[in-house]
């Protein structure tokens, strides 16, 4: 038993935090820092100073252009990324799409689409869920048919984050109806280009576009944008929930958010003393900075073990249950830090050029509308009612 | 012993609950927090011809009620409708002061308040004050007959809207002295009064109001020069009592729609309230909601007692309603799942006015610091 990192890792360590001291420019870690609004450029961008450095793609092989990164130095990544405020890696196109293609997909699937992924071709989006599929994914209606050497698809799809600047959706559909619902899902690709597709910004409950509708009106789309077999889809998306273990927790994230509380506690003064030396208040960020501790070992301990993968599945529902909810905590320790400040809610602060007359300190900002936008994280991604769920069943056998 | 309210001030509760049915749609409330006033002003006239604005003052002062028990009452119907025209700031706090401190000349304004034709805003808190209510940094200097106050107010509810201001400035002690604060009548347009009005997250409007020499006469002065502290203490009390009661409307909406949506919502091929997992969580949301309600009912029943009595009963009350707020908040958007994250859907709306409620005039661990402290005095 040994808590320290190699040699090897505390090198690769040193390395990232070198890099990100040269590239991270301090306008973009700001934004990041205080929750202001990241534009398309912002998103991109990072993602190019990245796939420059060839670090774009950490889990991926190096044959398609990865880094081959083990899970430790993916973690050392997040936790130094995190804490320097670095915008986070966009899912979808990388950690989502490219293993089920890697996976699953043809020769030409993956020479087409996996290099597009890492230049920034493509932006994916992911359309899983529809109104009456949340919890219960499978039970989807999004119908695909066949007509020729085509699909065409009628349907639904709703959550699509970043729906608005995608250029491609990986959706699950239903092509056929016999036997359990989880048989005839299909995994295909489609370009949002397509006529036929409708895009319809879903307004949050603290005011931001994030998320989308997406609707398909008759939608052609080439038979060879199927991944795998016809029917085989459910296979395909689950593998993808088993072979994500890496970032589930959010441990970099929730360190990074932790040390901004801790900043806001030294600077909120109660009668000139310091908030961080309120018994009330350091008694709460001390119980929760316990607990992520914790957390960041099981997410090592998990990282490291060999034989994780056996039991993938429910240890990505333990890491997702405890790093969701250590980061609502950490959301509520922020808004109980700015007191009053949390109210003012002056949106254009938080959008890039702003130059109007600030409202209470600048770290406020964005702190309540986060810990509104946040309470998103235990009910995506399989909600942690159905993660507790997977728990009793995988790993309870009840 | 009895729970049940007077003949009288059922009507009236039953009165405020249908205008808010029949006309207070939350669409109309959203579109109008949008405005540069942040309400709508024909909402606030239909409240004052209704009487729920002088439900909040005594007969002596011109209305027709200002028991504690008025003022639950009416606030439990405000925060069913999660209306956000400013009886907090206009009535409880800018009227409350004037109530308590008011000469007979100032006394007027308190008519035009229940006629709904004068806004009014509290501008206390400072920007560093939090939720310290005697931290005031303001000061009010004599000059001649009147006073010159300078100085800065931090989230000042209703200050864009308000015609009239009550100032708090300290003229003697350190900054977070009892001793030494006045209140001030300032004229919102005066010379030196600077407003920057924002909406807040909840749908409501807030200012930060700047005080650059402002001069005011002799007769701006609330009360008697340095000793407004025992006024201020109580108004913000009875405020605690109005933002606790209105937790208890909103929590009860929320609550309503949450279980609504367990008995419609399938997945799995049942309606989600069939799953145990939730039904618990539900039957903790109820039970706790009731919790809250007990809470303000001790604090109405104890409001005319002692001020150690009044202001612990106000405190647990307002911890409550912090702590079960935001598990009715944050559990009713969870038990909903995505749908609750939409700006469309009203419960969001709710849950964010219910979490907001902890961040005025004092938070649950304000509260429980002083419950501690009031404990100590008492015994």
């Amino acid at each position: 038993m040994d808590l320290n990192f190699s040699p090897e890792d505390l090198a690769f360590q040193a390395e990232v935090r070198a890099f990100l001291k040269a590239e991270l420019s301090p306008a973009l870690a700001d934004k990041v820092r205080h929750n202001k609004t990241l534009t398309k450029e912002d998103m991109v961008g990072w993602h190019a100073t990245l796939n420059k450095r060839g670090w774009l793609a950490q889990d991926w092989p190096k044959q398609y252009g990865g880094a081959d990164w083990t899970p430790v130095q993916q973690q050392i990544f997040d936790d130094e990324a995190s804490m320097a405020n670095a915008p986070r890696i966009i899912p979808f196109g990388l950690k989502m799409l490219a293993p089920v293609l890697m996976k699953f997909g043809t020769e030409e699937q993956k020479a087409h689409y996996l290099p597009r992924i890492l230049d920034g071709t493509d932006w994916w989006c992911q359309g899983y869920s529809e109104p009456g599929a949340g919890s219960d994914l499978a039970s989807l209606k999004t119908r695909a048919v066949r007509d020729g050497d085509h699909y065409v698809l009628n349907g639904q799809k709703t959550w699509t984050t970043l729906a608005q600047y995608a250029d491609m959706i990986f959706c699950l559909v239903r092509t056929g109806t016999e036997g359990k619902p989880q048989e005839g899902i299909s995994f295909i690709l489609v370009d949002m280009k397509s006529p036929g597709i409708t895009v319809r910004p879903i307004i949050l409950l603290e005011g931001t576009h994030e998320v989308n509708e997406v609707f398909f009106d008759n939608v052609r789309v080439p038979a060879e944008n199927l991944i795998g077999e016809e029917n085989k889809g459910w296979t395909y998306a689950k593998y993808l929930l088993t072979h994500e273990r890496t970032n589930i927790a959010g441990v970099g994230a929730s360190k990074a958010a932790l040390a901004e509380v801790k900043r806001i506690a030294k600077a909120e003064t109660v009668r000139g003393v310091p908030l961080a030396d309120d018994p009330y208040f350091a008694a709460r960020v001390a119980q929760v900075e316990m607990e992520l501790d914790a957390l960041s070992t099981t997410n090592l301990r998990v990282l490291s073990s060999p034989d994780a993968a056996a039991s993938a599945g429910s240890i990505s529902s333990m890491l997702k249950i405890k790093g969701t909810e250590i980061r609502q905590s950490i959301n509520d320790l922020a808004r109980r830090a700015i007191g009053p400040y949390a109210m003012p809610f002056v949106s254009e602060a938080l959008e890039e050029g702003y130059n109007g007359e600030p409202v209470g300190p600048e770290y406020s900002l964005g702190v309540a509308p986060d810990y509104f936008n946040n309470r998103k994280i235990t009910i995506f991604g399989g909600s942690n009612e159905i993660q507790r769920g997977i728990i009793s069943k995988m790993v309870m056998g009840l | 012993m009895n729970f049940t309210h007077t003949e009288e001030r059922q009507l009236f509760k039953d009165s405020v609950a249908r205008l808010i049915a029949d006309t207070y749609t939350l669409d109309a409330r959203n579109k109008a927090a949008e405005t540069e006033l942040g309400f709508s002003t024909d909402k606030w006239a239909q409240f004052a011809e209704l009487g729920a604005i002088g439900a909040l003052f005594s007969e002596d002062d011109g209305g027709f009620g200002g028991a504690p028990f008025d003022v639950t009452v009416l606030f439990e119907e405000l925060g069913r409708g999660l209306v956000n025209e400013p009886f907090l700031a206009t009535a409880i706090l800018g009227g409350g002061l004037i109530a308590e401190l008011g000469n007979a000349d100032q006394k007027a304004i308190i008519e035009e308040i229940i006629a709904g034709t004068k806004q009014l805003a509290f501008a206390h808190g400072e920007p560093k004050s939090r939720y310290d209510a005697s931290h005031v940094e303001t000061t009010a200097k004599k000059s001649g007959d009147g006073y010159v106050l300078n100085g800065a107010k931090a989230v000042v509810l209703n200050g864009g809207a308000a015609d009239l201001l009550v100032v708090s400035a300290r003229s003697s002690g350190a900054a977070w002295d009892e001793d030494g604060l006045s209140l001030f009548l300032v004229p919102a347009d005066a010379a030196g009064v600077t407003r920057h009005s924002y909406p807040s997250i909840d749908g409501l409007h807030a200012a930060e109001v700047r005080l650059d020499n402002v001069t005011v006469g002799a007769d701006a002065l609330l009360g008697n020069e340095g000793k407004a502290w025992p006024a201020i203490e109580k108004v913000i009390a009875r405020a605690n009592l109005a933002l606790a009661s209105e937790a208890i409307g909103a929590m009860e909406v929320a609550r309503d729609m949450t279980i609504e949506y367990l008995k419609t919502r399938k997945q799995f091929g049942v309606v989600i309230g069939k799953f145990q997992a939730l039904q618990h969580r539900m039957a903790t949301v109820l039970l706790e909601i009731e919790q809250a309600r007990s809470s303000v009912i001790n604090a109405a029943g104890r409001f005319d007692g002692s001020r150690v009595e009044r202001e612990m009963a106000v405190s647990a009350a307002k911890t409550l309603a912090g702590k079960i707020g935001r598990l009715v908040a944050e559990e009713a958007i969870q038990m909903h799942g995505g749908i609750a994250m939409t700006w469309e859907y009203a419960v969001g709306h709710f849950a964010k006015r219910l979490v907001m409620i902890d961040h005025m005039f004092g938070d649950v661990d304000y509260h429980v610091a002083r419950y501690v402290a009031l404990s100590k005095e008492a015994a």
